[in-house]
């Protein structure tokens, strides 16, 4: 059966299974590799994507779940928070082997397009869906506050 | 006895030095002039920015670009950032133009002197590379200036470089400029190099300077995972639910019968099912009906087997170290002080699952994966298909973490592929495994009990200790079994255990090497993983029992030892650790440890909530030598104890009847961002040669967090991971 996805704008067509999950639809069908896949459970948030804006575990969500809805990757995060929360991680030297921040940057940045200026708590509520096994936590943080602040000096500005 | 002997790191060290010898004045040199020809003929091939290899690690294109093979695995400890920073010093590039890629599998010219083999492990790719690195930098400037005084004809001491330019009085040019000219100059022998200074350094111990790795912020960074090549299949496997058992047989027709399905392979001791993509070759699997003979397949639980090592750690073992007589005067100690330490199986979870992509075709393969072991595996792929090593290339890309996993010994996850594709002459076969597959197929950290028995003088300082450890030996039956195992004993199981680094006049160390049938492996800091835990936490009861403070009893121990005195002092005053007072109900403890030749000390203080505890702060002091990289350094120590804590609050792998429990993030509960600490990290000035910092910091936290809680409580917690109840 055909599905149509819309993905960082554009509409996809794929004639496949309607189980298959929307993480292995967009890296083995459409060939963009930015998301990753660590556990296959929704337990590690290497899979992130914002649907409708919300940050999701995409190896659990169907296309035809996904279908009709605004599915945004790594690829095509080009929004203010997106690009503040990349710089930021440049800039905190966050990634340590790298595999798992398309999905920390990701959450963070649907954090950061929900509140602005999040507290730690706030952070660590909205991140601990995400495993870093390399242990990047606390430069995760920093690079959240880092891009509040950005953000928030656009905004002022 | 002494422990140097055990030390199977100094032996590498040894055979570093052999290897320098056997090379010296000529091997390096000529290698690179060998690159040279062969490389200027490439480069007349192709006419857009031809890369010209001025020596095996620095190739220049016209187009002012620096290129520079890595010859360790970027799996997030950064040595594409710090050997390209021991080049860009002694080339005086600019930072800008350098562009790293990973080198490809070439024994000869990519060995890591350090391990003998090229690989990427024992924390050596800076220590090993500081001074090649820095060579052959300054090689390529020897002959960029050499061409620049032909061109300008001018005495070649008068010519400057810096930033990527080299100038004479008013005349200045790129690398770029001089490209082609200066790959034609002839290759300088090391001898003749002069290397700067750390006075002159401008890029080692820099502070802000930008990783090499970007594509790691943006999604842009190539994985195995993300490698797709024409034509190719997804394999995934099914393999035995128990260690040891072979496929009986199986019904595939469920599975064939599915679109997209193109193969099912019995592989013996697995099932493989080939497909177009992945989640069809997952359904697939799924789908398939195997019985297994598991006759001489391992089926005992853990319990059992951990048991069985309680038991063994009260008889004698075989004697690793034996100074004085310790067992004498423990057998007539009045006070003699006890503990039994009980550590789990752990498995890396690493978060990318083992992945490889493979080509066979005739005698020749072509991999592509995050490869950490370089000559091992293109060993074993050769031997596997009958060929020369020569016929097996290997094209390294990011891995997604390794913890020591990536390096198998036995090369599994590699010739599992490489089987597979044997099948398919000419398809690129990407092997896949999920989640479940990586954990539970074993080559995990092996579980361990130890005894620590010591009496103490009536100064309270310990005259006597046995210590007995019982658990599997890692390098058996490996590459590095002739230099490891010495004398029957495994020197990863007992590192750090013999040759104490504290004074304690009689020792009697022993080992019991088990025989399980469960696949073990290297773990980030190896043996260190848990005889760093026995012994701080040891020391720490000595130190209660002796009614003395922990950091004092430990300084009162270590006159010999001026590395750990020295940085015991440095974090007794970064962690104030004379003046704090802490909150009610919370408690300070310490723990130091040297591996890899460096030494880390860290304090951490934790607060206690009825059976609850809660890491609240760590302070870590660290002696690298000379940092060349200080933030990937404090970087490393961050994740090196988020590694750490994260075994002591809740890693654990357990089997039942032989089933491994835990094969997910759900059952296996690593550290997540709500449990981990503040971490502040000081590096001990020096600028003695460099060692590593991959592993040292990991080893160090949860004796730490122990003896915090000891501190708080009174309890003195003996089992990882740690539990009030
Ligand atoms: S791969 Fe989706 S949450 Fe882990
Ligand atoms: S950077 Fe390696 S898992 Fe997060």
């Amino acid at each position: 059966m055909a599905y149509r996805l819309k993905i960082n704008g554009e509409i996809h067509e794929l004639d496949v299974e309607g189980d298959l999950p929307l993480l292995w639809a967009v890296r083995d069908y459409l060939n963009l590799t930015g998301s990753k896949f660590g556990c296959g459970l929704a337990q590690c948030g290497a899979c992130t994507m914002h649907v409708d804006g919300v940050a999701t575990r995409t190896c659990v969500l169907s296309i035809s779940q996904a279908e009709g809805k605004e599915i945004t990757t790594i690829e095509g995060l080009t929004s203010v928070a997106g690009k503040a929360v990349k710089q930021a991680w440049v800039d905190a030297q966050v990634p340590q082997c790298g595999y798992c921040q398309s999905g920390q940057v990701m959450s963070a940045t649907a954090l950061l397009e929900s509140n602005s200026n999040p507290t730690d708590a706030e952070i660590e509520a909205a991140m601990s869906g995400n495993i870093c096994r390399c242990g990047t936590y606390s430069r995760i943080k920093s690079g959240i506050k880092l891009a509040a602040q950005a953000i928030n000096a656009v905004e002022v500005a | 006895m002494n422990p140097d002997r055990f030390n199977y790191k100094e032996n590498f060290v040894a055979s570093r030095r052999s290897f320098l010898k056997a090379s010296a004045g000529s091997g390096v040199g000529l290698m690179l002039g060998l690159n040279l020809s062969s490389s200027a003929a490439d480069a007349q091939q192709s006419n857009s920015d031809p890369l010209l290899e001025y020596n095996a690690f620095v190739s220049i294109s016209p187009d002012n670009k620096v290129r520079v093979l890595i010859r360790n695995l970027e799996m997030g400890q950064g040595p594409y950032t710090g050997l390209a920073t021991c080049i860009a010093e002694e080339l005086d590039a600019s930072w800008e133009q350098i562009v790293c890629e990973h080198a490809p599998a070439n024994t000869e010219k990519y060995t890591t002197p350090a391990l003998g083999a090229q690989a990427t492990g024992g924390s050596s790719a800076i220590a090993s590379g500081y001074l090649d690195m820095r060579q052959a930098g300054a090689a390529a400037r020897t002959m960029l200036v050499a061409a620049a005084a032909a061109r300008w004809n001018v005495d070649a001491q008068e010519i400057v470089v810096s930033e990527g330019l080299v100038s004479h009085g008013s005349r200045t040019a790129s690398f770029g400029d001089l490209a082609v000219e200066a790959a034609q100059q002839p290759v300088p022998a090391i001898e003749s190099l002069s290397l700067k200074s750390p006075s002159q350094f401008k890029f080692i111990g820099k502070e802000e300077l930008a990783r090499k790795d970007a594509g790691k912020n943006d999604g842009t960074a190539t994985f195995t995972q993300d490698v797709k090549l024409p034509g190719m299949l997804t394999a995934t496997v099914v393999h035995s639910p128990r260690f040891g058992g072979r496929v009986q047989s199986f019904d595939a027709s469920e599975a064939l019968a599915m679109r997209g399905v193109e193969h099912v392979f019995n592989m013996d001791t697995a099932v493989a099912v080939l497909a177009k993509d992945y989640w069809t070759a997952l359904k697939a699997k799924k789908a398939l009906k195997i019985e297994w003979d598991d006759s001489d397949a391992e089926h005992r639980s853990t319990g059992n087997i951990l048991a069985a090592y309680r038991e063994l750690v009260e008889v004698p073992g075989t004697a690793a170290e034996t100074a004085g007589d310790a067992d004498a005067l423990l057998a007539n100690a009045a006070d003699k002080q006890e503990l039994v330490f009980e550590f789990p199986f752990l498995s890396h979870a690493q978060m990318e699952p083992l992945n490889c992509v493979a080509v066979v075709n005739g005698n020749k393969a072509e991999l592509t994966y995050g490869c950490q072991s370089h000559t091992q595996d293109q060993a074993a792929v050769a031997a596997l298909i009958g060929t020369d090593i020569k016929n097996v290339t290997i094209k390294t890309v990011f891995a997604g973490g390794g913890f020591g996993r990536r390096a198998n010994p036995h090369s599994d996850y590699v010739l599992e592929t490489v089987r597979i594709a044997q099948r398919l002459p000419g398809i690129p076969v990407k092997l896949v495994w999920s989640r479940e597959d990586d954990m539970e197929a074993g080559y995990w950290r092996p579980a361990y009990v130890h005894k620590l028995s010591a009496s103490l003088d009536n100064s309270g300082k310990p005259e006597a200790i046995q210590i007995r450890v019982a658990g599997q030996s890692i390098m058996e039956g490996t590459q590095l079994a002739d230099r490891a195992i010495i004398n029957g004993i495994d020197m990863s199981s007992m590192e750090g255990l013999v040759g104490l680094t504290y004074e304690v006049p009689n020792r009697q160390v022993e080992l019991h090497t088990t025989d399980v049938g469960v696949p073990v492996q290297w773990f980030r800091s190896v043996g260190n993983t848990h005889t760093a835990f026995s012994k701080e936490v040891f020391i720490d009861q000595l130190a209660a029992a002796a009614g003395a403070d922990p950091l004092e009893y430990r300084l009162s121990l270590l006159a010999g030892n001026e590395k750990e005195s020295e940085v015991l002092n440095f974090i007794a005053q970064k962690a104030d650790w004379f003046n704090t007072v802490l909150p009610d109900g919370w408690g300070r403890g310490l723990a130091i440890h040297s591996s890899f030749g460096s030494t880390v000390a860290q304090v951490v203080d934790v607060s206690i909530d009825g059976n609850d505890f809660t890491v609240q702060r760590v302070i870590a002091a660290v002696h690298v030598g000379t940092a060349v990289n200080p933030d990937i350094v404090r970087a490393q120590a961050e994740g090196a104890i988020a590694l750490g804590l994260s075994s002591a609050l809740g890693d654990e792998v357990t089997m039942t009847d032989g089933i491994v429990d835990q094969n997910n993030f759900h059952t296996y509960q690593v550290l997540r961002m709500n449990k981990m600490p503040d971490v502040e990290v000081h590096i001990v000035p020096s600028d003695a040669h460099p060692t590593g910092i991959g592993e040292p910091a990991t080893p160090v936290i949860a004796p730490a967090v122990a003896n915090a809680i000891a501190a708080a409580t009174g309890k003195r917690l003996t089992r990882l991971p740690l539990r009030l109840v």
